[in-house]
C-alpha cells in the first residue's frame, strides 16, 4: 500500500490517508478483503500518532470502505458495484469541475475546451 | 479510557518558582508531549512524579496508584530518562548496569543486550568516555529493558544531532506498538512531536497553558498574517499572541478569523508555543 505525506498539503495528516487509501481501493489496487496494516503498525511506518491513524481508519470505516473486525484487525470492505461507479462517477466530476474552473480563470471557452478533451482523448 | 497517569491540582513552590494548579491526565496506550520554553517547570513536574522532590499540595496516580504509597510498585512499571543522567563516571557500561539491573523483577538481560547492539554500545566502555548521544542511548536502553509499561522522559533529545532524534522517535514507535505503553517525553524541540505524539501538554511560568489531543489541537488554531495595514484594533484583540514588523505582522488566532487580504495557515507546536509565550499580548 502506498501511502504519501505532505506537509505543505491543505489537508491534515488524517485526511491524506483517508483519500490514498480511498484512491487505493477505488483503482483496485487493494480488493475487497485485503488487510490493511494495523493501527500502530501505519503510526511507526509513516511516523505519525496513534489518534491521527485511529481518525483516518474510523472514518474509512464510517464511509464504509473499510471494515474492523475486533480481535483481528481492519479489512478493505466488499464494495457495492453501483455505490463505487457512483463515487468514481464523482471523483470524475471533480476533477473535471477543478479543471473547469482552472480553465475559466485563463480565458478559455468551451471548443477550446472541448478540442483539449478530444485530443487527450485520442490520445 | 484508562489514564497511566494522572495528575490533579499539584502545586509545588521553591526559590521564587511556582508550579501552580497543574493538572493532566495521560491515557494508557498513547505518547503525551510536554512542552514549554526553558525553567517553565517541566523538570519539576517530571520529578515530582518520580518522587524525587516532594509536592507541597496535589494528587499524582501512576497506574491508578497513589505514586508515594506505592512507589516501589510504581517505579518497578517506570523507565525514566533524565536529561543529565547520573551514574558512576569510573564504571564501565557493564559494571554500571551490574549495579542497576537487579533492582528490577522483570529485568531482561537479553533485551538490554540487543539494545546495547542496536544502539552500538560497548559494554567495556567506560561511562565517562561516552558522548552525550551515547548516554541517552546508555539510559535508554536500561528503561526500555524492564518491562516499562510507562516511559517518561526530561528532554531526552536535548543536545542531540537531528540524525539521532530520528533514531529516537523509531524506537519510540516501535515501543507504542504495544498497546499497554505509553510514553510521557518533555522536550522543548517541538519538531519532534509534531506528528508523533498523540497528546500536547503545554506549560509555561508554573502554569498548564492547554493539554489535549494534537489533532484538535490543529484544528483549533489558526496563524494568521497579513500586511502592516491588515492589523486593526479588533484584529489584535482576536490575537492570542502577535509580531509586527515594517512589512506585516503573523499572530495566533484560537478561531478562523475574517478579513479581507489576510492570510490563514496551519501553526505547528513551535507557533503555538511561541505566540502563548513570546509574543505580545494582544498587541499591548
Amino acid at each position: 500500500m502506498r501511502i504519501v505525506l505532505s506537509n505543505d498539503s491543505r489537508l491534515a495528516i488524517w485526511e491524506q490517508i483517508v483519500e490514498q487509501i480511498k484512491d487505493a481501493i477505488m483503482k483496485g489496487e487493494l480488493s475487497p478483503g485485503d488487510p490493511l496494516p494495523s493501527i500502530r503498525a501505519l503510526a511507526r511506518d509513516l511516523r505519525i500518532s496513534v489518534i491521527t491513524t485511529k481518525r483516518a481508519y474510523d472514518e474509512l470505516e464510517a464511509e464504509r470502505f473499510v471494515e474492523s473486525i475486533q480481535g483481528k484487525g481492519s479489512f478493505v470492505a466488499a464494495q457495492d458495484s453501483a455505490m463505487m461507479r457512483e463515487k468514481r462517477l464523482k471523483s470524475i466530476e471533480a476533477r473535471l469541475s477543478e479543471a473547469l474552473i482552472e480553465a475559466r480563470l485563463l480565458g478559455f471557452d468551451y471548443e477550446e475546451l472541448e478540442q483539449m478533451l478530444r485530443i487527450l482523448w485520442e490520445e | 479510557m484508562e489514564n497511566i497517569l494522572d495528575i490533579k491540582n499539584l502545586r509545588k513552590e521553591f526559590g521564587g518558582f511556582t508550579l501552580d494548579n497543574i493538572s493532566f491526565a495521560l491515557p494508557r496506550g498513547y505518547i503525551m508531549g510536554f512542552i514549554g520554553p526553558n525553567g517553565s517547570g517541566k523538570t519539576t513536574t517530571l520529578k515530582l512524579i518520580m518522587n524525587l522532590m516532594r509536592a507541597d499540595a496535589g494528587t499524582i496516580e501512576v497506574f491508578g496508584q497513589d505514586h508515594i504509597r506505592f512507589e516501589r510498585e510504581i517505579k518497578q512499571r517506570i523507565g525514566f530518562v533524565y536529561d543529565e543522567p547520573v551514574y558512576y563516571e569510573n564504571l564501565s557500561i557493564r559494571r554500571m548496569t551490574g549495579l542497576i539491573s537487579p533492582f528490577y523483577a522483570k529485568w531482561d538481560q537479553s533485551l538490554y543486550e540487543d539494545y546495547l547492539r542496536r544502539f552500538e554500545l560497548n559494554a567495556d566502555q567506560k561511562i565517562k568516555t561516552l558522548s552525550k548521544g551515547m548516554r541517552t542511548k546508555y539510559a535508554l536502553a536500561l528503561a526500555l529493558s524492564h518491562g516499562a509499561e510507562l516511559l517518561i522522559m526530561d528532554e531526552p533529545t536535548a543536545g542531540l544531532d537531528p540524525v539521532f532524534r530520528r533514531e529516537l522517535l523509531d524506537i519510540l514507535l516501535d515501543v507504542m506498538q504495544r498497546e499497554e505503553n505509553s510514553i510521557l517525553f518533555s522536550t522543548h524541540i517541538t519538531s519532534d512531536l509534531d506528528r508523533v505524539a498523540d497528546y500536547i501538554t503545554f506549560i509555561d511560568r508554573g502554569k498548564i497553558v492547554l493539554s489535549q489531543d494534537k489533532d484538535s489541537l490543529y484544528e483549533q488554531y489558526v496563524l494568521v498574517k497579513g500586511g502592516p495595514g491588515d492589523l486593526t484594533d479588533a484584529l489584535r484583540r482576536e490575537l492570542i499572541g502577535v509580531t509586527v514588523s515594517a512589512h506585516g505582522f503573523e499572530g495566533l488566532a484560537s478561531h478562523p478569523v475574517q478579513g479581507e487580504g489576510l492570510l490563514l495557515d496551519k501553526p505547528s507546536l513551535e507557533d503555538i508555543m511561541f505566540f502563548h509565550t513570546r509574543g505580545d499580548r494582544h498587541g499591548a
